[in-house]
């Protein structure tokens, strides 16, 4: 295992983490011990089969989900015995979120799901300024269901970087788009990266799009299989699947 | 500028409109009872309050044959005692010029040319009579209202068989007469009862009591003990013929007053529990299901950084909206209806002033009990959204578990097709839901069972009373206790069909520390114009010896047939007598006791002798009746019978029967709003079930079973539940509502049980109404991309 710079730029760093949660009678070990580090800056990508374990580490560092043991430190911070309200307090202030089914809700415009999040956050952009980031300035008036799913995903990642996050964490962010409306969608994703220098982690199953990443996580069976650095990044526009 | 948060609050109540406004409706209706109950309350306790303070209204009342007038001194020093008003009473005949029924009266006196001390007069218009005066008079309100009399109009009056004509100087009204009801009357006969008011002096005069009394007032000073007052002024009055002092509660008009306020107590504390016990259900049933529809959105403002409170707050406010729409609907509704109940108050609550304002106070208190009881409501699945772990709901909720009952697997179960077995398993899996769904439509269908009951009861008590009771069409008591031979006489007065007199005593009725101050009737064996019937209203036939009781009086002193019980004659000697009862009778209206009529006579030590008489008559010929009884001076009145009637459900129909009809109608809206919101929400869970149906080759028909189904199940077991919690309820408000002067018989007619689920059916058949547009609608591949 190779790291392209030290332990202490890593925003975030896990240890052992495990996860065991049931759903309906059928109990699932979602994490089997995970020890990987994110780094300031950087775009990774987590790849995985379904049932991998990548969603739930997401929601694991993102806060939305506590392991079962193990650690997660953010900056100095254990995110594993960490209260709820710290946890949200966290999310809040740190975390952007794009999900695979966007997640917009139904009952507001684009633009006021922009300023739900903006209208909590300490410093954030305008919803406007956001949405103009992700190329979406002239349907801002638009609701959810007057919208096409590449446009929803991209109002969804307004939202997630409208409050300017230290994090921007991406779950299957193409996964419901064809391959045009997905670059389209990684295009956006790659600039907030470049330009706002966003500590960004994308997962997906589709290992073509580990070619836009800084470095590549691979999960398997509830475990880190392999990490390779990449050293020439591909743009989003370059890729095909 | 809104924030988003709360403009999704907003554009999630536009969507929700149909339940928020069912729901609202029901908030309104329990805000609505609650308001006009405490209103009511309210003003008619303060004006009591006002009346009986500001024009002194005496605590103690007593009646007597004749006392000279120093014995008042010897009242006056009756330790307890504050201030001594002794009056001449006398009851008199009116003639109105233009009104051909017999009008009843009494005349009190006043002191010459002043207000008395005690029971003030609150005139209305013009002015006491002057001193000196023996042709003036003042009269009571009602009346004058009644037939349009004013100050300087003349009335012709019979006092002792004497025929005066007397000047309205005055009209006004006494603490004393708040509800004016003539004596042995159950109910206003504005008409045909007067009370008036006289110089001392005359009055006397007319009536043969110069230098004397035969009633007195009194009011005890601060801290004296009532019952030792009123046993030492009995003491005192007992050899003047007094027929014992009573205190406050057993005045006729205080007690009608106190009845009507314990009514409205029970009123202001049931009805609106139930209402909102209803509203609270379908809030949570409400609440649950949207926080299930939205645990994603949940999650999502979670993820983002929105924290318990914030998730507590957005849905705390959504059933904030739904309470204020409510609250604004009831406190409009309730300050209307209480407008229309004052009018109905005022007619027969007598008050100088009755102020029907909405106080602050009481909007405070249905406002809290509103919130408190939304709040209840709403609680759980406020708590359950909060609660969600962000993560979790982000996932799909796991599918739920079903398993085979019992019901499939036996014979029955296998003549289900495939919807009847989805309605089942659906049904057993959210047993919990079921349950509460079936028990919501039960509670309107149980309110609807409830305003029914009240109906037909009511009716029912009118009929026992004036159809099996009393049989007769006049009634005229007598001056004086008469030789029964006086009804020969009256046997050939025209008309008159049938004639039979009885003798009343005014007695107390004591069984160790209970007892009851009623009158004792003593009537034929078997008597046909006055009947005594059993709980069966089969006509009972009074024994030779003993005592027979009202049911509820048996009770009241805790006799059974056998005991024998003490009774205290009120009347010319005083005595106790030992008697025993020989059964109880089952009357709807008073509380009596009655005894063969020569049997009494004999415990009277007198003859045959009889005070009151009743008469079956043609009715075509009453006019030349009247004309002929009017000449018979010992008819101390004459009584209409069938007027009485009418006043009674007059009265009813009024006041019970109007809350009552409110009350239906919103038990109809209960109905509606609960099997309306179980439809939807069922509807809206199910939809992309029902689209894959469709999908799959389902009829229209046969997917709208699917749901209709499970909802017509459930209002099908709902109704026998209602039934059921209906019968309960009805007994509660029967017991609540029982009263000395009458109590509403518990008859539940089978009419009743169909009204309630009838009722019901049409509800629910109004929302599967709206519901099926809904089905007609669906859309098979947007409800399957629906992700849920």
């Amino acid at each position: 295992m190779t790291a392209p710079a030290t332990e202490s730029s890593a925003v975030f760093a896990t240890r052992g983490l495990t996860k065991t949660y049931t759903m309906g009678e059928v109990e699932i070990h979602a994490l089997r011990g995970v020890d990987m580090a994110l780094y300031a800056g950087e775009l990774t990508v987590m790849l995985g089969a379904s049932g991998s374990g990548k969603s739930t580490l997401l929601n694991i560092l993102g806060g939305l989900d506590s392991a079962t043991s193990g650690e997660v430190r953010y900056g100095g911070q254990d995110l594993v015995r960490a209260s709820d309200r710290v946890l949200t307090q966290f999310r809040r202030e740190h975390v952007g979120f794009v999900f695979q089914f966007y997640n917009l809700i139904s009952s507001l415009t684009a633009r006021e799901n922009v300023a739900i999040v903006t209208e909590i956050a300490r410093d954030p952009m305008t919803p406007e300024e956001a949405l103009e980031m992700v190329g979406l300035e002239a349907r801002m008036d638009h609701f959810p269901a007057q919208l096409s799913g590449g446009e929803q995903q991209r109002v969804a990642i307004a939202r997630a970087v409208a409050k300017r996050p230290t994090v921007l964490l991406c779950d299957e962010p193409t996964g419901a788009l064809d391959s045009k409306t997905g670059i389209r969608v990684l295009e956006v994703i790659e600039r907030i990266n470049r330009e706002l220098g966003t500590t960004t982690a994308v997962i997906t199953h589709n290992m073509v799009i580990g070619e836009m990443a800084d470095r590549i996580i691979t999960l398997r069976d509830g475990r880190v299989d392999d990490v390779q650095v990449n050293e020439h990044r591909r743009a989003p526009s370059e890729l095909h699947w | 500028m809104i924030p988003a948060i709360h403009r999704k609050l907003l554009r999630d109540l536009a969507e929700l409109k149909g339940q928020v406004a069912a729901i609202s409706v029901v908030i309104g209706a329990g805000v609505m009872v609650l308001i006009l109950a405490v209103t009511s309350l309210d003003a008619v306790q303060l004006s009591k309050q006002r009346f009986y303070e500001g024009y002194h209204f005496a605590d103690v009342f007593a009646d007597l044959t004749r006392a000279p007038e120093h014995v008042r001194e010897r009242i006056a020093v009756v330790p307890g005692v504050d201030q001594v008003e002794t009056r001449v009473r006398a009851p008199v005949r009116v003639e109105v010029a233009g009104f051909a029924d017999p009008v009843r009266g009494q005349l009190l006196s006043i002191p010459d040319g002043r207000q008395p001390r005690l029971n003030r007069l609150h005139l209305r218009e013009g002015t006491l009579p002057e001193s000196g005066r023996g042709d003036q008079v003042v009269i009571s309100e009602p009346f004058a209202e009644a037939h349009g009399l004013r100050a300087g109009d003349r009335l012709r009056v019979i006092i002792r068989g004497r025929l005066e004509t007397l000047t309205i100087t005055g009209i006004g009204l006494s603490p004393e007469f708040v509800y004016q009801v003539g004596p042995a009357d159950l109910l206003p006969d504005y008409e045909r009862y007067v009370v008036m008011w006289m110089n001392r002096r005359a009055l006397a005069n007319a009536f043969g009591m110069d230098g004397a009394f035969n009633n007195v007032v009194l009011t005890l000073q601060a801290g004296a003990d009532r019952a030792s007052v009123i046993d030492a002024v009995d003491e005192v009055l007992a050899r003047y013929g007094s027929t014992g002092p009573v205190g406050r509660e057993d005045q006729v008009s205080h007690r009608f007053l106190s009845d009507e306020l314990d009514q409205l107590r029970v009123m202001a504390v049931v009805l609106p529990t139930i209402f909102l016990g209803v509203a609270a259900f379908l809030l949570n049933v409400l609440m649950a299901r949207i926080v299930r529809t939205q645990r994603q959105q949940v999650a999502i403002l979670k993820a983002f950084g929105y924290g318990h409170d914030d998730i507590a707050l957005h849905f705390g406010l959504l059933t904030g909206a739904v309470v204020l729409v409510g609250c604004v609907l009831g406190v409009g509704f309730g300050a209307w209806a209480a407008e229309g109940l004052a009018g109905i108050y005022a007619e027969y609550f007598r008050f100088p002033e009755m102020s029907f304002r909405l106080q602050p106070r009481v909007l405070a208190l249905a406002a809290v009990v509103a919130v408190v009881a939304a709040a209840l409501g709403t609680w759980r699945a406020v708590a359950g959204a909060v609660r969600l772990p962000p993560a979790q709901a982000m996932r799909p909720p796991a599918p739920e578990r079903f398993t085979q009952g019992w019901l499939e697997r036996s014979r029955f179960g296998r003549l289900l097709d495939q919807a009847g077995r989805i309605i089942l398993r659906n049904l057993s899996r959210h047993r919990l839901k079921a349950v509460l769904s079936m028990i919501g439509i039960a509670l309107s269908g149980a309110l609807l069972l409830l305003g029914s009951y009240q109906f037909t009861a009511v009716d029912h008590l009118i009929d026992i009373q004036y159809r099996q009771v009393m049989k007769m069409d006049l009634h005229l008591p007598l001056t004086d206790p008469t030789s029964e031979h006086a009804l020969a006489g009256l046997r050939h007065k025209p008309g008159v069909q049938y004639v039979e007199g009885y003798r009343s005593v005014p007695v107390r009725l004591v069984n160790g520390l209970r007892d009851y101050r009623t009158s004792l009737q003593g009537l034929e064996a078997e008597p046909v114009l006055r009947v005594l019937v059993d709980a069966k209203l089969r006509p009972q036939r009074l024994p030779p010896d003993g005592i027979l009781l009202t049911g509820y009086l048996a009770d009241h002193l805790g006799v059974r047939p056998g005991d024998t019980v003490d009774v205290e004659i009120m009347e010319g000697h005083r005595r106790t007598l030992q008697v025993q009862v020989a059964g109880t009778v089952d009357e709807p209206i008073g509380l009596g006791a009655y005894m063969e009529r020569r049997t009494l006579n004999r415990l009277m030590r007198e003859g045959p002798a009889i005070n009151g008489v009743w008469l079956m008559v043609d009715r075509s010929l009453e006019a030349e009746l009247f004309d002929a009884l009017w000449e018979v001076p010992r008819i101390a009145a004459i009584g209409l019978i069938a007027d009485v009637e009418g006043n009674f459900r007059q009265y009813y129909y009024d006041t019970v029967l109007v809350f009552m009809g409110v009350l239906l109608l919103m038990a109809g809206t209960i109905t509606f709003a609960v099997v309306y919101n179980n439809a939807r929400i069922a509807f809206a869970e199910r939809a992309r079930e029902l689209a894959t149906l469709r999908v799959l080759g389902f009829t229209r028909g046969e997917v709208a079973w699917v749901l209709i189904g499970e909802l017509g199940l459930l209002v099908l077991l709902a109704i026998p539940l209602g039934w059921l919690v209906g019968t309960g309820f009805a007994l509660l408000l029967n017991e609540a509502m029982t009263v000395d002067m009458y109590r509403v018989p518990f008859v539940i007619t089978p009419g009743a049980y169909a009204f309630s689920a009838l009722g019901v059916l049409i509800a629910a058949a109004l929302s599967v109404l709206m519901i099926a547009r809904r089905l007609h609608r669906l859309d098979m591949i947007s409800a399957l991309k629906t992700v849920e």
